[in-house]
């Protein structure tokens, strides 16, 4: 299993192929259709991170000392993003999520998502990937 | 200070007035459909600003020396020529204030104050601004008053009969927007004020979508209080303005203390400055108030007539060119609207259709529009918006098109 650094890398390759923000955009929306929903019974009111404009749910398992993310939200964009940061984050150890500098949403031009006047539930989203990270360092 | 009335209205000399409209957005020529949240500024009021502070900056009311003076009477005089732009009685019926929001939670602190008690009711509408929702939700749960809400129907209008059937004699204020942020209906704020009056209540009317439409008269509408923000109406942030009649106003307990709002202070007993002063503690946005000067100057020489034929038909065209997209619904169909159209889409999201039409240069708004219990009204959680000002051209709308159908057909 690669690490969380060679997982950023790996998403930076891949959108440098992109030539313009269509292409880019087309690939995101195709992510968050494919992504595997979170269970139903997971998509409760202490799972939700309400943005003003979309909203997330995100639930966090630990197995074998390494926490599996899944998530949701209802706008298809945040969904493709989630995909992304799931792909990078989850089945990692929790001191590594608790650790790790997410740097590629950046390199992929994708900085503007995680401003808050967008407001869509990802900034909560991602504090909260790491909390489940520091949380369950405990219990490892 | 205003001068002659331009010739005739015409899109394309107006635009040239606002340099912003020139830009580019991601590669692409702006398209700006988001007045609603906020307009943009001729350049005479960005000049206005500068130029102040270049050349005029100083405190007022409160100093002998000449620029302090000449901006005293610079500040003084726009309360006149907004006076006059609202068609108001008296000059000291103006109070400036931060903004609708400030203004309102003015009204509803001090009115509440003296004039609310336990069993008294308050009504609002089903498609208020929060800004028009949660200050009387305070005060009526300090005061222990009730708030009532009139029902709208499915195109978004006000149910006039529920309105008279929820007023009687424990009404005590009639808060309601004179045209909706989210919806564009407008709202027969006369004939409901009339109403209240009979039955002796007091009406505040949230102004700040109506202003940018069309110059208001407040003594034909005859509402106690009328509220909006300056930013709306092509001005700039921070200066909001709360007309109230004078014997209100006068009734009224100032909202905030400090400076310019007392006539004698000693640890005692405060004595409160007379009109407006009364509500305007500390010193206040002069810059702001000289650049609404401005702006009032702008307003004051563009052909209104002009201006509504060309609103209402970027409305039909825009309404017309939407109706024909598949699963998209139009919010908000009332017989009375205002340039400004809510809708959604069938299996999408609004926040992804705004997304990608802003990567086409197309600036709309998304979401709840600070009107939840109205998205709750329609079973919805949000609506992409696009809200018109006089420098919009059909031009535009077809670029915004382009880009609907291009982020519909990939969100699909
Ligand atoms: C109908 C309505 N009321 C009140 C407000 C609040 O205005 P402001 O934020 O300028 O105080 C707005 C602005 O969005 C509005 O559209």
């Amino acid at each position: 299993m690669s690490s969380i650094k060679e997982r950023q890398e790996e998403v930076v390759e891949e959108f440098s192929m992109f030539e313009d923000w269509m292409d880019k955009y087309e690939y995101l929306i195709s992510l968050g259709k494919e992504l595997p929903l979170i269970e139903e019974s997971k998509k409760v009111e202490e799972n939700i991170i309400k943005g003003c404009q979309s909203r997330v749910w995100l639930d966090a398992q630990l197995q074998d000392g390494k926490i599996y993310f899944t998530a949701d939200s209802d706008a298809i964009i945040t969904k493709g993003i989630i995909a992304l940061m799931i792909r990078v984050l989850s089945e990692s150890s929790p001191k590594d999520i608790a650790e790790t500098d997410l740097h590629f949403v950046d390199e992929i031009g994708l900085k503007e998502h995680l401003s808050p006047t967008r407001s869509n539930g990802l900034v909560s989203m991602i504090k909260k990937m790491k909390t489940y990270g520091i949380a369950f360092q405990a219990k490892a | 200070m205003s001068q002659a009335v331009r010739q005739k209205f015409n899109v394309e000399e107006i635009r040239k007035d606002f340099p912003i409209l020139s830009r580019k957005v991601n590669g692409k020529p702006l398209v700006y459909f988001d007045n609603g949240a906020t307009s943009q500024k001729p350049d005479v009021v960005a000049d206005a600003i500068s130029l102040y502070y270049k050349h005029e900056n100083s405190n007022i009311h409160r100093g002998v020396h000449t620029l302090s003076q000449e901006a005293t009477t610079a500040y003084e005089q726009v309360r006149e020529k907004m006076q006059q732009y609202l068609s108001a009685e008296h000059k000291e019926e103006i109070i400036f204030t931060k903004g609708t929001t400030d203004g309102i939670n003015l009204i509803a602190s001090s009115f509440g104050k003296h004039h609310l008690k336990e069993g008294d009711e308050v009504i609002i509408s089903a498609m208020e601004h929060h800004s028009n929702i949660v200050p009387w939700q305070m005060i009526c749960e300090e005061k222990g008053a009730t708030l009532k809400v009139i029902p709208i129907n499915d195109q978004g209008e006000i149910d006039l009969e529920a309105y008279k059937g929820l007023l009687s004699s424990r009404t005590k204020m009639v808060s309601i927007v004179h045209i909706s942020n989210t919806l564009g209906t407008i709202n027969p704020v006369k004939e409901m004020t009339a109403l209240a009056q009979e039955k002796g209540a007091v009406v505040l009317i949230d102004g700040a979508q109506s202003v940018p439409h069309k110059p208001i008269n407040v003594q034909e509408i005859g509402a106690e209080f009328y509220v909006f923000s300056m930013h709306k109406l092509f001005g700039p942030t921070g200066v909001g303005v709360l007309y109230g009649k004078k014997e209100w106003l006068d009734a009224l307990p100032p909202y905030q203390g400090g400076g310019d709002m007392i006539k004698t202070v000693t640890f005692e007993r405060t004595t409160y400055n007379e009109l407006p002063h009364k509500f305007e503690a500390g010193t206040p946005n002069i810059a702001g108030g000289i650049a609404t000067g401005a702006a009032l100057d702008y307003l004051n020489q563009l052909d209104w007539e002009g201006i509504q034929l060309h609103e209402q038909s970027l409305l039909d065209y825009g309404t017309e060119k939407l109706k024909q997209i598949e699963g998209l619904r139009i919010i908000g169909e009332a017989a009375q609207k205002a340039s400004v159209i809510s809708f959604v889409v069938d299996g999408i999201h609004a926040y992804d259709l705004g997304v990608i039409m802003d990567k086409m240069g197309v600036a709309v708004r998304t979401g709840h529009h600070c009107t939840q219990p109205l998205m709750n009204r329609f079973g919805i959680l949000g609506t992409a918006r696009a809200s018109f000002a006089f420098y919009n051209t059909k031009e535009e709308i077809d670029q915004f098109m382009e880009a609907l159908h291009r982020a519909i057909k990939m969100l699909k």
